[in-house]
């Protein structure tokens, strides 16, 4: 079991580990970034098709579709485009997560619009990824929006970026022009933030299958895996983000039970690393000291807790500790601030505005939250920054500075990919109008 | 350790949610319909709070069309585990004439459930309904939130959702508005019937292969019941077949099937060619019949 190391206790059985389960079974997200007309849902409906993950009542339905509309191949894109309004223009709007598997690994891919929302979306879908597929047309090649695409993937601190060079059929396969792509691409690389990513280049044809799961002939000279075949080879452990064990207290479990008359547990998930049976941890903010008891998950005990296991941990000593504090090993502190600059990204029609006020909601803790500078807005091709800003619209991506009303316990989004990132909510729409990382 | 097991990452997401949701909001409510998903659901949410009682209601929203076994299999869940159960009923809404029974050949009273649905929110001012929609079931689904904000009116407007980033749930709602919890919305059909099988759950006996009087239209296999409509030369026969889902017995066709136990279901899951609501009738409608029917402040 993931969670944890079993300890004998007399309340229960010992925990079963599923053993085909967990040597097979591992789940690996993906965001997908492209322009319109890249054809991102082509390649996530190809990647299904050729997985033989599409069941045959959804394949009829696009060969169903397909026919409608007057085409001579199937169009995969309709897999994905669940909207009415999408499919009629053909595109995809909303962040749509698709599930497929194969016999190493679970895949959700996150099919995010490369239209006028497309910086808020990909975000969104970067933000619980793992990996990422950037896709290009050969045709077009490297063009502004591929920066974006590119930076916000790196801003995120994607481990592994795939850069699918599409519709290579419409270019007569050709090794020039995706050598020619790939240098352009390498330019950007130089100018990366975050070096500790990887990047490979798969020349494909969604539209004809060319090296998404089936090797192609056409591309003779290309002597790399296919696309699956990556992914299927990427080891999630590596790819994951790991820091140091933050544990936010979600919720306090006071059962008031016979059996359990003075029972409080503090509910919640472990981030970034370890917690075991005996580590002394403080409470943040009230900085109190004490060493953890027990460790649950459901009704039975652990000797430790991994990370993102949602477990109820107690302490030897009682001491006052609810929803929104922090469990963390004593040697081992966050930073406790009222202020911190971070990198955001708006989300909102409506502008981000020095002075304002937004809730900051960081993990399962809220504060209130006002914009205290905004040092530079990063250009949207990725060539500069512009420091003479005061306003921020949707899609913009800058460098801003916050006062809190009170304190959070953070960490750097480079060291923490979890404790260093947060959202802020619109005080009057309560909308999620952005995301920010911590430097 | 790594994080090699498949399941565990969903469950572990899966009562975080489950955590957020009670720490959040004021009254939810987890909808409960005898289904599998449902009973997942349930466990997972003592899962959670354990060793303190799940502190929510379940609130099932009663057609009058359903299976009697998953009925007798909902009380006995209910009083095994002491929760506290409300039932509202779609026949009340039609006595009221708050909705028209629909009728023919097609009647289902299934998308009359959103008007007994949304009454009972309101009865109940309840502010979060928790619901077993995973997103691999529907085209529509797949981009719904986990964290889903509803209107007054109950209706869901896709095309200015809230963006959800990190594993971070934005709760924050105006008076009047509620918000629907997918804790299971990245498990796929596979992921539930596993874990029914790790976790040894019970669940009705009508997911496993049983003899049932059926008929067969457009491809489908109807069940034979007071509830559905029948033409005169549409034949009544006997068949082993077993329900994939579980929803009225107006809008839910069966398979043949002779997995008996959840061993053979599991492998029949796996092997597979068809989706799971490709054995709901009400989906069948059109194209668009999902979408519709939430934007409506259906499930």
């Amino acid at each position: 079991m993931l969670v944890v190391r079993s300890q004998k206790n007399e309340n229960s059985k010992p925990t079963t580990i599923n053993r085909q389960q967990a040597t097979k079974m591992e789940v690996l997200k993906i965001a997908t970034a492209g322009s319109v007309d890249d054809g991102k849902s082509t390649l996530i409906g190809r990647l299904l098709y050729d997985t033989k993950s599409l069941t045959t009542d959804k394949l009829e339905a696009i060969e169903k579709t397909s026919k409608q509309k007057g085409y001579d191949y199937l169009d995969f894109s309709l897999a994905t485009d669940g909207l009415v309004a999408e499919r009629e223009q053909g595109i995809t709007i909303d962040v749509a997560h698709i599930y497929f598997s194969t016999a190493t690994k679970s895949y959700i891919i996150a099919d995010t619009p490369g239209h006028v929302e497309y910086t808020r979306n990909m975000v969104t879908g970067a933000s619980t990824s793992q990996a990422a597929i950037i896709l290009i047309d050969a045709r077009k090649g490297v063009i502004e929006q591929t920066n974006r695409h590119f930076f916000i993937n790196n801003l995120l601190r994607i481990k592994e970026v795939v850069v699918a060079i599409n519709k290579m059929d419409l270019v007569d396969f050709s090794e020039e022009r995706y050598n020619e792509i790939k240098a352009d691409f390498e330019q950007l690389i130089e100018k990366r933030d975050y070096q500790g990513q990887k990047i490979t280049f798969i020349p494909v044809s969604a539209l004809k299958g060319d090296n998404v799961v089936n090797k192609s002939a056409n591309t003779s000279w290309y002597k790399g895996e296919t696309l699956l075949e990556h992914l299927e080879g990427l080891d999630l452990a590596a790819v994951s983000n790991i820091g140091t064990p933050r544990f936010p207290v979600q919720y306090v479990v006071r059962p008031k039970t016979e059996n359990f008359h003075d029972f409080r547990g503090f509910a919640g998930k472990v981030y970034g690393g370890e917690l075991s049976v005996g580590d002394e941890v403080v409470a943040l903010p009230s900085q109190t000291k004490s060493k953890i008891k027990e460790i649950y998950f459901y009704d039975k005990k652990y000797e430790t807790a991994s990370r993102r296991s949602s477990v109820t941990i107690t302490l030897e000593d009682e001491i006052n500790v609810s929803r929104g504090d922090m469990l963390v090993k004593v040697d081992d502190l966050p930073s406790i601030e009222k202020q911190f600059t971070a990198t955001i990204s708006w989300m909102d029609s409506q502008d981000l505005t020095l002075g304002s006020k937004y809730i900051v909601q960081h993990g399962v803790n809220k504060v209130l939250a006002k914009v205290d500078n905004i040092h530079h807005k990063i250009n949207p091709d990725y060539s500069g920054i512009d420091t003479d800003t005061k306003v921020l619209g949707m899609n913009d991506i800058a460098q801003v500075t916050f006062k809190l009303n009170k304190p959070i316990f953070y960490d750097a989004f480079k060291d923490h990919r979890t404790n260093g990132s947060f959202i802020l909510i619109d005080t009057q729409s309560n909308s999620t109008v952005g995301a920010g990382f911590i430097q | 350790m790594k994080d090699t097991s498949h399941i565990n990452p969903l469950e572990n997401e899966a009562i975080y949610i489950f955590r957020e949701v009670t720490a959040q909001f004021e009254k939810p409510v987890l909808l409960f319909s005898g289904g599998k998903d449902s009973i997942t659901l349930v466990r997972l949410a003592q899962k959670a709070f354990w060793p303190a009682k799940i502190p929510f209601p379940l609130m099932h929203i009663d057609t009058g069309h359903n299976f009697p076994e998953t009925i007798e299999f909902r009380d006995r869940l209910v009083e095994e585990l002491g929760l506290e159960l409300i039932v509202r009923n779609v026949q009340d809404s039609i006595d009221a004439g708050k909705v028209k029974e629909e009728s023919g050949k097609y009647s289902s009273r299934n998308s009359l459930q959103t008007t007994t649905l949304l009454d009972a929110i309101e009865e109940f001012k309840f502010d979060a309904c928790i619901g077993g929609a995973r997103r691999d079931e529907e085209k529509a689904r797949a981009k719904e939130r986990i964290f889903s904000v509803r209107d007054d009116f109950g209706q869901w407007d896709e095309r200015n959702q809230r963006p959800e980033l990190f594993d971070m749930l934005n709760g924050q709602i105006e008076l009047g508005q509620n918000v629907r919890v997918f804790p299971i919305s990245n498990w796929t059909e596979l992921d539930v019937w596993s874990y029914i099988e790790k976790e040894e759950m019970e669940i009705p006996s009508i997911y496993f292969a049983h003899k049932r009087k059926v008929f067969l239209r457009d491809g489908l296999i109807w069940s034979h019941s007071d509830y559905v409509f029948q033409e005169d030369d549409e034949e009544v026969l006997e068949r082993m077949v077993r329900f994939r889902t579980v929803g009225d017995m107006s809008c839910t066709a069966a398979v043949f099937s002779e997995a008996a136990d959840i061993e053979s279901v599991v492998q029949e899951i796996r092997d597979s060619t068809i989706s799971e609501r490709g054995a709901r009738i009400d989906d069948k409608r059109s194209e668009a019949a999902m979408e519709k029917r939430k934007q409506q402040g259906y499930f």
